[in-house]
C-alpha cells in the first residue's frame, strides 16, 4: 500500500494503464500544456495537474492537446471509441458538458441501444466538478444527476485515492462509456492505494460508517461532510450508517435498502439542486421499495433551487453542510 | 484621425483606469481576500477602449471571463465591480456573479461569460434587436484566439453573415489559450482575420496595443457595418500581461517575455509617448490623471472592503422574474 492524494492516484493510474494498453488515448484542454509556446509542451500538465509526463511518456498521437472546442474533444472521444480506441476526455470543469451535451447524450450514451447491441463504445470522459472554490455559476456545478438520468453512461465519483485507481481501471477497462467526476476539492485528499492491479467494481456502495440509527447516503464531497455530521452525533449516541454511493450509474439499491431495512430512517445528501436530483431519486426508490421499513419521510439535504452563487457566504449556503446534515439526522430521528 | 484634448484624456482616463484595476487586484488577491477565477485585462486595455469609445450606450457588447476592461470601457461602475469581485452585497451583481459574471444592462455591457464562447452568439442576437431598432446600432462580441476555436463562434459567425445583421466579432489574439499557444490552437497559421473572412465577412486586423491604430481600424469596420452592410470583424494583436489567471505559473512563457512585452508592447507607454512627443498633452496633465485614477481604485478597495456581504437568506432569490 502507498499512501497518496486523489490526485496522484488519477495520474498514476493513467500511467500505468496507458502503459499496459496502448489503445488508451488521452484528448483536452491543456493536458499537455504549453503546445505553441516559447516554454514548449508539458509546461503544465494539465490545469488540475491530473495529466504530468503522459506527453513526454506516451507521445503527441496519444496525448492530444485540444483547442477549446469540448463538442469536438467529446466527439472525437465518441468515434475513436468506436473505431477500437479508448479514449479518455477531459473536461477542464465538468459546467461544459452544457457545451458538449450533444456528443454525450445523443451520441456515445446511444450507440450500443441503437445499434442493437452491436457496438460499444468504451469512452472515459473525466470531469472536474463542484463548488467550494467561490468558482461561481459556471465553474461549481455537480451535474452528475443529470448524466445519472441518461441511459447508456455510467457515473463514477471516487471519494479516496484507493478509490479513484480502483474506479478509473473498472473504467478503463470497461467497455461501456464512463463519466468520471473528479471533485475539485477533493485531489488533495490523501489515503492508502492498493498496490499492482486493482479494480473496484461498479455498483458497490462504499460503507463508511456502520452506526444503526440512520442511514445517510452520499456521493463526492458530501460523504466528509456526513462524516464531521456523524461525529457530532455520535457524540450524542446517535449512530450512522453512512454510504459512499462511488457510483450513482448503477446505483447500489441493495446497500440503500439494507441499511434502510435495519434503521428505518433515511437522509440523501446531494451536492446539487433538489428538483428531480439524485437526492430525489434515492428517495423515491426508497419509499417505493422499502415503505414498510421507514419510520420517517426521508430526508433530502440539497442545495436550493437556484444556480451557484459566487461570494463566499452564499456560496456556502448554497452548499449541504455538516450542520444541515446533522439537523436532517435529528429532525428524522425526532418524527413520530 | 483628429482627436481633441478632452477625447485624448478620456480615453488615457479609461486604459488608465483598467490598468490601475487590474495592477491592484493583482496585489489584493495575494491577499487572500478575493477568491475564485480571477483573470485580469492588463496589457489589451487599447482594445477595449479604442473600441467602447466608439460605442452609445444602445450599441450592446457580450463579454468573456476576461472582461473587466471590456466592463470599464464600456461605463460600468468601477467600484460596483470591485464591490462583485470581493463578492459583497453592493456589488453590480449583488455579489452573486463574481468577477467572470460582471454584467450591466443599462450600459449596453451584457455580461463577462465564463463559459470561453458562450457570447459570441449572443452578440448576434443584439445584432438582430439592433437591426429591428432601425438606428444603426450594433452588438459586438469580444473574443480570444481560443474563443475562436469553438463550436459556439463558428456557428455566430455564418448566422451573422447569412441574416446580414449588424455583429461585430472582435479577436483580441493575446496569442494564448490558457497554456496554449495561438501557433499550436488556431488551425489557420494563427489568423484568425481569415477565418472570418472564410465566413463570409469583411475583416480588419490593427495593433491591439495601440490605441490609435485599434481606434482608426475598428472605425472603418464601424462606419461599414453601422450603413448596413452586414457583420464585420477585426482581429487585434495584443498580450497579456499576467497569468492566464491570478495564480498561474506561466511556464509557458519565453526568458525575458513579461519584461520585453512591457518594455515594448504597453499601450499606456506607447499612449503617453505618442500625445506628449506630438505635444497634444503634457506629462502633468496625464501625471495627474494617474494620481487621480490611484485614488479612484484606492476608494473602490477600501469601499469594497467595509461593504456588507450578501445576505445568505437570499441566496436562491432572483432565479425567476415570477411564480417563485
Ligand atoms: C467552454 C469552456 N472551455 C474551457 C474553459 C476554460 N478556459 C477559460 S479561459 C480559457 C482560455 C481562453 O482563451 P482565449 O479565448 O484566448 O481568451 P484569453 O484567456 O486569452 O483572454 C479556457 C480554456 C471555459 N471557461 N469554458
Ligand atoms: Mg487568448
Amino acid at each position: 500500500m502507498a499512501v497518496m492524494n486523489i490526485r496522484e492516484a488519477i495520474v498514476s493510474t493513467l500511467h500505468a494503464e496507458m502503459e499496459r494498453d496502448e489503445d488508451i488515448i488521452v484528448l483536452g484542454e491543456d493536458v499537455v500544456g504549453g503546445n505553441g509556446t516559447a516554454g514548449g509542451p508539458e509546461a503544465i500538465g494539465g490545469i488540475w495537474g491530473t495529466s504530468p509526463g503522459l506527453w513526454e511518456k506516451f507521445g503527441p498521437e496519444r496525448v492530444i492537446d485540444t483547442p477549446i472546442s469540448e463538442s469536438a474533444i467529446i466527439g472525437a472521444a465518441a468515434g475513436a471509441a468506436l473505431s477500437g480506441k479508448r479514449p479518455v476526455a477531459e473536461l477542464m470543469f465538468a459546467d461544459f458538458v452544457g457545451v458538449s451535451l450533444d456528443q454525450i447524450w445523443n451520441q456515445m450514451a446511444k450507440f450500443r441501444y441503437m445499434f442493437g447491441g452491436k457496438t460499444k463504445c468504451p469512452a472515459v470522459v473525466r470531469l472536474v466538478y463542484g463548488a467550494g472554490m467561490q468558482t461561481a455559476a459556471q465553474h461549481s456545478q455537480s451535474v452528475y444527476a443529470m448524466l445519472t438520468s441518461m441511459p447508456g453512461l455510467k457515473v463514477v465519483l471516487p471519494t479516496t485515492p484507493a478509490d479513484a485507481k480502483g474506479l478509473l481501471t473498472e473504467a478503463l477497462r470497461g467497455d461501456d462509456p464512463v463519466m468520471f467526476f473528479e471533485h475539485k476539492t477533493l485531489y488533495g485528499v490523501k489515503g492508502e492505494v492498493p498496490d499492482g492491479d486493482f479494480r473496484q467494481r461498479f455498483g458497490e456502495a462504499r460503507v463508511v460508517r456502520e452506526g444503526g440509527d440512520v442511514t445517510v447516503v452520499a456521493c463526492g464531497r458530501m460523504v466528509s461532510f456526513s462524516e464531521k455530521a456523524a461525529d457530532k452525533l455520535g457524540a450524542d449516541g446517535i449512530g450512522m450508517d453512512l454510504l459512499d454511493l462511488r457510483t450513482t450509474s448503477p446505483l447500489d439499491e441493495d446497500a440503500i435498502l439494507e441499511s434502510v431495512e435495519q434503521t428505518g430512517r433515511l437522509v440523501v445528501v446531494d451536492e446539487s439542486p433538489p428538483r428531480c436530483s439524485l437526492a430525489a431519486d434515492i428517495a423515491a426508490m426508497v419509499s417505493e421499495r422499502a415503505f414498510t421499513s421507514l419510520k420517517a419521510p426521508p430526508a433530502m439535504v440539497t442545495a436550493p433551487h437556484s444556480p451557484i452563487p459566487f461570494a463566499r457566504n452564499l456560496e456556502r449556503a448554497w452548499v449541504p453542510s455538516p450542520q444541515k446534515i446533522e439537523d436532517a439526522v435529528r429532525r428524522v430521528l425526532a418524527f413520530r | 484621425m483628429q482627436f481633441n484634448r478632452d477625447e485624448l484624456l478620456g480615453a488615457y482616463r479609461r486604459m488608465k483606469t483598467i490598468r490601475a484595476f487590474e495592477e491592484r487586484l493583482h496585489d489584493e488577491i495575494k491577499t487572500g481576500e478575493i477568491a475564485g477565477f480571477t483573470h485580469l485585462y492588463a496589457g489589451q486595455e487599447a482594445v477595449a477602449v479604442g473600441i467602447c469609445d466608439q460605442l452609445t450606450v444602445d450599441d450592446k457588447i457580450v463579454s468573456t471571463h476576461r472582461g473587466h476592461g471590456h466592463c470599464i470601457a464600456k461605463g460600468c461602475d468601477v467600484k460596483g465591480m470591485m464591490k462583485e469581485i470581493y463578492g459583497k452585497a453592493g456589488g453590480l451583481c449583488k455579489g452573486r456573479g463574481g468577477s467572470m459574471h460582471i454584467a450591466d444592462l443599462e450600459v449596453g455591457m451584457l455580461g463577462a461569460n465564463g463559459i470561453v464562447g458562450g457570447g459570441a452568439p449572443q452578440a448576434v442576437g443584439a445584432a438582430i434587436a439592433a437591426r429591428l431598432q432601425g438606428k444603426g446600432r450594433v452588438g459586438i462580441a469580444f473574443s480570444g484566439d481560443g474563443a475562436c476555436n469553438q463550436g459556439t463562434t463558428f456557428e455566430a459567425m455564418n448566422l451573422a453573415v447569412v441574416t446580414k445583421v449588424p455583429a461585430i466579432f472582435v479577436f483580441e489574439n493575446n496569442h494564448y489559450s490558457e497554456h496554449t499557444g495561438d501557433a499550436y490552437a488556431v488551425g489557420t497559421s494563427n489568423d484568425i482575420a481569415s477565418r472570418a473572412e472564410g465566413f463570409g465577412m469583411k475583416a480588419w486586423r490593427a495593433n491591439g496595443c495601440d490605441y490609435f491604430d485599434t481606434y482608426s481600424t475598428f472605425a472603418q469596420l464601424l462606419e461599414y457595418v453601422r450603413a448596413g452592410n452586414g457583420p464585420a470583424a477585426i482581429e487585434l494583436d495584443t498580450e497579456r500581461f499576467y497569468g492566464h489567471f491570478e495564480g498561474d505559473p506561466q511556464r509557458y512563457r519565453g526568458k525575458g517575455e513579461l519584461d520585453r512585452l512591457r518594455e515594448e508592447r504597453d499601450c499606456l507607454k506607447a499612449f503617453r509617448a505618442r500625445v506628449t512627443e506630438a505635444v497634444l498633452l503634457s506629462a502633468d496633465e496625464l501625471d495627474a490623471i494617474d494620481s487621480e485614477v490611484e485614488a479612484l481604485i484606492d476608494e473602490a478597495v477600501a469601499e469594497a472592503r467595509a461593504d456588507d456581504l450578501p445576505d445568505p437568506a437570499g441566496v436562491a432569490d432572483d432565479v425567476y422574474v415570477e411564480y417563485y
